[in-house]
């Protein structure tokens, strides 16, 4: 027998008892289905992280804090350091400052290509034309780094004149009109100095920033502007506050691989630094997803393992059914090898069918989400909650004939290896 | 003489083992020439059904040999056993055994499918062996939607698809009305005189074996008396 033909009889004989397979297939189908949407959510969650990566920064670098001795909260009270600042994070959150001795230290310790104290900036409002006042938060940029832009381009760190990236939410308030006739305006931004004095300076916007929810919500600056900001800040304060930071950021040879950049991480260690990478911030958001989509995908295939079950009944009672056709075949000559695949072939139709539809639904389910995910979840703009990538739709279907071959050898053995004479007998 | 077509030395067959065991046949020798129709009779249990199966190649004896053409069948692989069964024999049973939701030309054939061949081939075929059987009007009904005697015609069809050397029919009008089985077995006899097909035929009706050109008479697993029908 061909293999065209074998695998024809087999579609055909699927089908033989429409309502029984119609079940199978069902049971197939939903198992199928909340596979694709439950690896559909992890990829749709994880690229839109992934997209969102570029904009919070780059791979190359890594942030650097002071170690702080106290790590075990729960161990009483703490004592009290008078290099203890006000970190980003909950209120109370505090972390000891780097002095320009650390730098110096960390710029010293092998591996660091380069260092820079990340400057802190407050500023007080951002207004525009004589307008009214809106607060602005301001973020530092780091090269390499790709904030998705709406209009306009990337701030120019090289610049000597002060830029800015705005976020498209500031337009309208500001009266910036459309993101494209933003480009190119000034705006006033305002600081409070060392003796309490509110001063302000001027930067041009260069482009205007999608709204996004681990990009920064702020402003970014050039380094021209955040140097002007910083100075107007630092006016009259003592030096020891204006020689504090919070953190730094260290660019290191990324492509050196994993163990080295683990390396440098000692190093900075052993000298009194926490170093973290981007990579480490986000490995955790996207382990946490990784590890539900597990769990889901877990219930998603104890239901396939339920539907696999059910081919192993559907095809027990077709190869009894056909008992005395299957004897007629082998008594003509058909070799029991034949009659195997005729029926495991058989088995991966009903998987087939039934993946198939479960996985086109899933990615019609996606479009339907896709077309409101925008209403239900405003505040995550740009997101596609069920991404459904070629190579894991494929390989959700591969995975179900897969299940169901396994699950029709038993049957597709047992008519096999049945004696043509009791099949003819067999009344 | 030439050497037989078939020819079978000490045949036994036994069913089961220990206490149960039940020896079928006890020890048969049997020729078979070339173009020769045989009728097997007997009572019912004799082992008729039996001795066909083991002639067929569809079953292995216990003891004895069965030649096939000058080769011991028992040293054939299980894939020459096929391709034997495939093309060498065609079958008739009392039961069609047709695949009731298949089409007439579907069924027909199937041992051309087995075999291997293109579809185009196996159409070509089957239409001339319906049309040999007068029923290539019917080719595109469903098998289920024919007579009794239409259906035998069919499996004849089927039997002779491949060019076989021998039909083996059990039974082959025992589900049919006097008048139909009457022509069935004209178109098996026409068979075997003018293409000398060989037919070995299981039957318990008299006149068909009587059409013979020799009838084995089994009792109790044993050639009774081997005597010329027509006599
Ligand atoms: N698989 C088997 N296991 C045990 N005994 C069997 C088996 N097949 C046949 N027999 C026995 O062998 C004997 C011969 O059976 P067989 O079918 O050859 O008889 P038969 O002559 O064809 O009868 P009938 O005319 O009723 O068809 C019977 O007694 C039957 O019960
Ligand atoms: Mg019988």
């Amino acid at each position: 027998m061909r293999a065209v033909d074998i695998v024809g009889t087999a579609f055909r004989n699927a089908f033989r008892a429409k309502l029984r397979t119609s079940l199978t297939v069902l049971a197939i189908f939903i198992g199928a289905f909340t596979l694709s949407v439950t690896n559909g959510l992890g990829t749709g969650i994880n690229r839109y992280i992934d997209d969102t990566v570029a904009s919070v920064g780059v791979d190359d670098v890594m942030t650097v804090t002071k170690a702080s001795d106290d790590e075990a909260a729960g161990d009483g009270p703490a004592e009290y350091d008078p290099d203890r600042i006000e970190a980003d994070g909950p209120p109370g959150t505090t972390a000891v400052a780097l002095t320009d001795d650390d730098i110096d230290t960390i710029a010293d310790v092998a591996g660091v290509l380069e260092i820079e104290p990340v400057k802190d900036v407050a500023v007080d409002y951002v207004r525009h034309d004589g307008g009214d006042r809106y607060t602005l938060a301001v973020s530092q940029f780091v090269p390499g780094m790709e904030v998705e832009l709406t209009a306009g381009d990337q701030v120019d760190l090289d610049a000597d004149d002060p830029q800015l990236v705005l976020p498209e939410d500031y337009l309208e308030p500001l009266e910036l009109g459309g993101a494209g006739d933003a480009l190119g305006r000034t705006v006033e931004l305002a600081v409070t100095d060392g003796t309490g004095t509110q001063v302000t300076t001027e930067a041009t916007v260069v482009g205007v920033a999608e709204p996004g929810v681990i990009a920064m919500a702020g402003a970014i600056p050039n380094d021209a502007l955040t140097e002007a900001l910083y100075d107007l800040q630092s006016t009259g304060a003592p030096e020891s506050e204006t020689t504090r930071y919070g953190e730094a950021s260290v660019w290191f040879d990324a492509g050196a691989g994993e163990e080295a950049t683990q390396a440098l991480q000692d190093r900075l260690a052993d000298a009194g630094y926490t170093a973290v990478t981007l990579e480490e911030q986000l490995g955790t958001i996207t382990a946490v997803i990784d590890a539900i989509v597990l769990v889901l995908n877990g219930f998603a295939v104890i239901a396939l393992i339920a539907a696999g079950i059910g081919i192993v009944n559907t095809l027990f009672m077709a190869v009894q059914e056909r008992t005395r056709e299957v004897g007629l075949m082998k008594a003509m000559g058909l070799s029991n090898g034949r009659v195997f695949s005729l029926f495991s072939i058989e088995a991966v139709v009903i998987g087939l069918v039934g993946s198939a539809l479960g996985a086109l639904v899933a990615i019609g389910v996606g479009q339907l989400v896709g077309g409101v995910s925008g209403e239900l979840l405003p505040d995550l703009p740009g997101l596609t909650l069920l991404a459904f990538e070629p190579v894991t739709v494929a390989a959700v279907v591969l995975g179900v004939m897969a299940i169901a071959f396994l699950a029709g050898n038993l049957p597709a053995l047992r008519a096999s290896r049945q004696d043509p004479i009791s099949s003819l007998r067999y009344e | 003489m030439a050497s037989p077509l078939i020819s079978v030395r000490n045949l036994r067959k036994t069913y089961g083992s220990g206490p149960s065991a039940f020896e079928a046949l006890k020890g048969l020798d049997l020729d078979i020439s070339e173009g020769e129709a045989v009728a097997i009779v007997g009572r019912s249990g004799s082992g008729k059904s039996t001795l066909m199966h083991l002639l067929a190649l569809l079953d292995r004896p216990t003891v004895g040999t069965i030649t096939l053409d000058g080769t011991d069948t028992s040293r054939l692989s299980a894939r020459q056993l096929n391709r034997t069964r495939n093309s060498t024999f065609g079958f008739v049973f009392q039961q069609f055994f047709l695949n009731a939701q298949a089409t007439v030309l579907d069924n027909v054939t199937l041992p051309l499918k087995i075999a291997g061949a293109s579809r185009r081939e196996r159409t070509a075929r089957g239409m001339a062996a319906l049309a040999q059987l007068e029923l290539d009007d019917k080719a595109g009904n469903r098998a289920n939607d024919l007579s009794g005697g239409q259906k035998q015609r069919v499996v004849i069809a089927r039997a002779l698809i491949n060019r076989p050397r021998v039909i083996f029919a059990d039974e082959p009008t025992g589900n049919l009305d006097t008048a139909t089985g009457g022509v069935v077995e004209d178109i098996l006899f026409d068979l075997n005189r003018r293409e000398g097909i060989n037919l070995v035929v299981v039957t318990h009706d008299d006149d068909l074996a009587a059409r013979c050109d020799r009838g084995v008479h089994l009792r109790d697993g044993l050639v009774a008396a081997r005597e010329e029908v027509a006599a």
